[in-house]
């Protein structure tokens, strides 16, 4: 392989392992909040491609506008499946969220059967997006450039939000004890709505990207994105933001290197991940930042 | 106590004759659309008998029921299918042996189908039986997506992508209503002895089980290992009903359903999920009007793809938000309440 | 009566927490038989013992020597079968379980039948599962709870609570029994009950009993021997008399003042 191949599998790990990074964000912040894997995050990231090209062809919005607003709507929706779905059941054993959550994974794919139809949809993109870049031989797309940049750009704000605002303060003090917090005064419900919200932002930006960098549209297009994210957060260790960026990336790039450096081993690309994830199980259960969470005698 | 045990053999025995005179009766006389949801019924109370045994009982929650399911279909309809129609089927790349020429009576290959299915639970039980909770599932996920991907990527064995066609259609009401009771009776077996009584325990308090001497991994393993097989076992029997099998009919909405009935039934009750297998068994077979055209009168409905499942999920979503404890709770049927319903009538009168 | 065999002996035993020391050099030598106590105020480590010596911690330093076995580092389980019985601090029933339920989980450790000779029904199995049922009511009799034997543990009171966790306890055949506050949240009449039914349980099924208890009346009115813990370090050791008249036990107990003003 030559060193220009290699760099612009470089570019391509790094444009996945960003879109990655963004959406194990949500799935961390939750988990360390709640303690739930959020089964619908898969499709609030779907949700977002599709808002954004609805705005596109259908309201025939300008490009930025149509992807705030979508990002606005998907973290609405984000905060709505929260209430609807999750809140009546924080007393209840965490299984019955979990469970919750799928029926709400599956009811979302399967209403946007019954809006958008499953036919996958080809994306129109915008031609500074796609038009090749040569420069000594490393022909670079400059979406893999562009989007790499974008997702550092919003995971640093969120990052801002989380451990520089009183939001963010909230969310930290829920995450080490919910009851507590409640008790000093933390407005809980408003802190956790805000967390999905957020959450969902960063999916429904990741999904926008996604659609623009493999250009189709598909109700199931979250279903394996967002398993993968949630490995990149358990490898990253579940809880920390740091880690999901880290475990994102670094699944972005095992993903792009073995394919590219072992073509047969192709077909088997969307099972790397969950290899991946039974070996982390195995030998480090809390990922690389995680805490230890020890069952109290 | 010896009368009365007596008494429950014999009720027992007379509901598995009327059983198998309905079965009789079905046979001779429901057209054939009729009696493949009744063999459905079967399957998928085998399937979640399984999964209950694993979840319900054990405080397993495991995800991973379509990898067994999928290996168990593969297996049986390998062990079924003539060696000359693999031969004829295989377009992508020839069979490999020993799978090219391996052949073995149905009974013989539904139990071979369960045991390599539980064979893949103690390889797959050891790294991830160790976890609790959402990990658990999350894990057991992962191996059945993975069982999937390799499944599409081994045609030498598989075929591939392209899956297997033409499996013989031995499957009956009779294979799988034998099947189904053989495994409530396991299932009820388990449950009512003193092991049964130790999963349950290991549900509640594993800490506490482990301080009276219970070696949790064990009974985990074992629980999960006989649950395995028996998804095994479903899967098998589903292949040779429906005779095509392949890769993408054994994604994540396979387990759904059978995690639905189970959840519908009511976590660690048994009569709960035999009645919910038959409700909602009933109830997706119903739903598929849904997707179809309709015509009322004049009047001509166009079906709507995907209402199906939006329909079926919010259903599991309002049991889980207004009654997450099932149909059945933790109840069971027992002769004594149902001679009372009886006898209570009797009195009324 | 100081010739009696020790069965269990702990040798510089020692718990980290990272950089905490929770436990040090836990030295003790209990005689068979014998009713000894454990106490010290909260946070002292008296529980990390406990769990050190039922296999739930893997002690960081020294040796747990049952029955001249060193034990230390055994998985809880195996400690159990071993014949160390124990009861928890914040009472850890199966709470969906009967009270009957309960107590056969604990007798499991001992059946030699098990699940497949109850699906093959053997004769053997349904001998065993009936022996193992009759042994677990003769305990629930043994604690008075006969006539809530098939009610769910989980909904008991707090008293028959305790009672129902000590019955599950012996049902695993122990010789050796850690109770772990078991007068917690009882008042004087049930402390009372209780003192009577500890000496009861020991002589009726031959048991070593350690117990780890706040309430005074009851360790020294029951307790032979005892050890004063305090930030993880035995402060003292002995009879009741001496321990109540000794002034670093007062000292950790009550506060430097209160020595000073005696």
């Amino acid at each position: 392989m030559s060193l220009a191949m290699f760099v612009q599998h470089l570019f391509n790990a790094l444009t996945l392992g960003s879109l990655y990074a963004l959406i194990a964000i949500g799935y961390t912040m939750v988990y360390g909040i709640l303690r739930l894997i959020n089964f619908a995050h898969g499709e609030i990231f779907m949700m977002g491609a599709y808002f954004v090209f609805w705005g596109v062809t259908l309201f025939h919005l300008p490009w930025p506008i149509a992807v705030i607003g979508a990002i606005l709507v998907t973290s609405m929706a984000g905060i709505m499946v929260d209430r609807v779905a999750y809140k009546p059941l924080r007393n209840a054993p965490r299984i019955s969220a979990l469970i919750s959550s799928i029926g709400v994974s599956f009811f979302l794919q399967n209403f946007a059967i019954v809006v958008f139809s499953a036919i996958p949809r080809a994306v129109q993109r915008p031609d500074w997006l796609v038009k090749v870049i040569v420069i000594d031989k490393i022909r670079i797309l400059p979406l893999t450039l562009v989007f790499p940049v974008l997702s550092f750009i919003l995971m640093m704000g969120l990052l801002y939000v989380v451990y520089r605002t009183k939001p963010g303060l909230g969310m930290r003090a829920i995450s080490k004890d919910i009851e507590t917090s409640r008790l000093m005064g933390v407005p809980v419900n408003r802190i956790i709505a805000i967390t999905f919200g957020m959450g969902s932002a960063l999916a429904a930006a990741s999904g926008i990207m996604w659609a623009l960098r493999y250009p189709q549209l598909q109700p199931v297009m979250g279903v394996i994105p967002g398993f993968k994210a949630f490995i990149a957060a358990v490898f990253g260790g579940i809880g920390s933001i740091q880690g999901a960026v880290i475990g994102g990336l670094v699944l972005g790039f095992i993903e792009i290197m073995i394919v590219a450096f072992l073509p047969t081993l192709a077909g088997y690309r969307d099972a790397f991940a969950f290899v991946l994830l039974i070996i982390i199980l195995l030998i480090m259960p809390t990922g690389l930042m995680g805490e230890k969470l020890e069952d109290k005698v | 106590m010896d009368a009365k045990l007596k008494r429950n053999y014999i009720l027992t025995g007379v509901a598995v004759l009327i059983l198998a005179l309905f079965l009789f009766w079905a046979g001779k006389n429901l057209d054939g659309y009729k009696i493949q949801i009744l063999n459905l019924i079967a399957v998928n109370i085998i399937l979640a008998l399984s999964l209950n045994l694993i979840y319900g009982f054990t405080g397993l929650f495991s995800l991973g029921h379509a990898g067994f399911m999928a290996i168990g279909a593969y297996t049986c309809s390998l062990l079924i299918l003539p060696a000359a129609q693999k031969h004829a089927m295989y377009i992508l790349q020839a069979p490999m042996w020993p799978f090219s020429v391996m052949h073995a009576p149905f009974f013989l290959a539904i139990l071979i189908a369960g045991l390599v299915a539980a064979l893949f639970g103690i390889i797959i039980g050891f790294p991830v039986l160790r976890l609790g909770g959402d990990y658990l599932g999350i894990a057991t996920l992962g191996f059945a997506e993975i069982i999937r991907v390799v499944a599409n990527n081994i045609p030498r064995v598989t075929n591939g992508a392209l899956g297997l066609k033409g499996i013989p259609p031995y499957s009956n009401l009779w294979w799988n209503y034998g099947w189904c009771l053989l495994t409530l009776y396991v299932i009820i077996r388990l449950v009512k002895s003193n092991f049964g009584n130790t999963l349950k325990a290991i549900r509640d308090d594993e800490v506490a089980a482990r301080a009276m001497g219970i070696d949790t991994f064990r009974c985990r393993m074992t629980s999960f290992v006989i649950g395995a097989f028996f998804a095994g076992v479903g899967g098998a029997l589903l292949a040779s009903l429906i005779t095509t099998i392949d890769p993408k009919m054994f994604n994540f909405i396979l387990t759904f359903n059978v995690l639905m009935i189970v959840v519908a039934g009511g976590l660690g009750s048994i009569t709960g999920t035999v009645l919910a297998g038959v409700v909602i068994t009933v109830l997706l077979e119903w739903l598929r009007f849904v997707e179809n055209p309709v015509t009322i009168g004049s009047l001509t409905l166009q079906g709507v793809p995907g209402m199906r499942m939006v329909v079926f999920s919010v259903a599991l979503l309002f049991i889980i938000l207004f009654r997450h404890q099932g149909i059945m709770g933790k109840r069971e049927f027992n002769w004594d309440w149902f001679l009372g319903l009886f006898r209570r009538r009797g009195e009324a009168r | 009566m100081s010739d009696r065999r020790i069965v269990l002996e702990t040798k510089n035993l020692t718990m980290r927490f990272g950089g905490l020391i929770a436990v040090k050099n836990f030295d003790i030598q209990i005689q068979k038989g014998r009713i000894v106590g454990l106490i010290g105020p909260n946070g002292a480590g008296k529980t990390t013992c406990f769990n050190m010596i039922t296999g739930f911690y893997k002690p960081t330093e020294g040796q747990i020597l049952f029955e001249g076995q060193n034990i230390s580092g055994w998985p809880p389980h195996k400690v159990c079968s071993g014949g160390i019985a124990r009861t928890f601090q914040n009472i850890r029933l199966f709470h969906t379980a009967t009270v009957l339920e309960n107590v056969m989980v604990g007798a499991r450790v001992r059946q030699h039948t098990t699940w497949w000779h109850a699906l093959l029904g053997l004769p053997s199995y349904w001998k065993e599962e009936r022996e193992i049922r009759d042994k677990s009511m003769y305990l629930i009799e043994a604690v008075g709870l006969q006539k809530l034997a098939d009610e769910q543990s989980g909904g008991l009171p707090y008293g028959a609570q305790r009672r129902l966790e000590i019955a599950r306890a012996l049902a695993t055949d122990p010789s050796f029994l850690l109770l772990d506050e078991p007068a917690a949240g009882m008042n004087a009449n049930e402390t009372q009950e209780l003192m009577g039914f500890v000496k009861d349980i020991r002589s009726r099924f031959d048991l070593t009993i350690l117990l780890i208890e706040h309430d005074m009346k009851v360790v020294m009115g029951i307790c032979e021997h005892m050890w004063v813990l305090d930030y993880g370090v035995t402060i003292a050791e002995g009879k009741p008399e001496e321990i109540q008249a000794n002034t670093r036990v007062i000292e950790a107990y009550l506060g430097e003042e209160f020595v000073h003003d005696a």
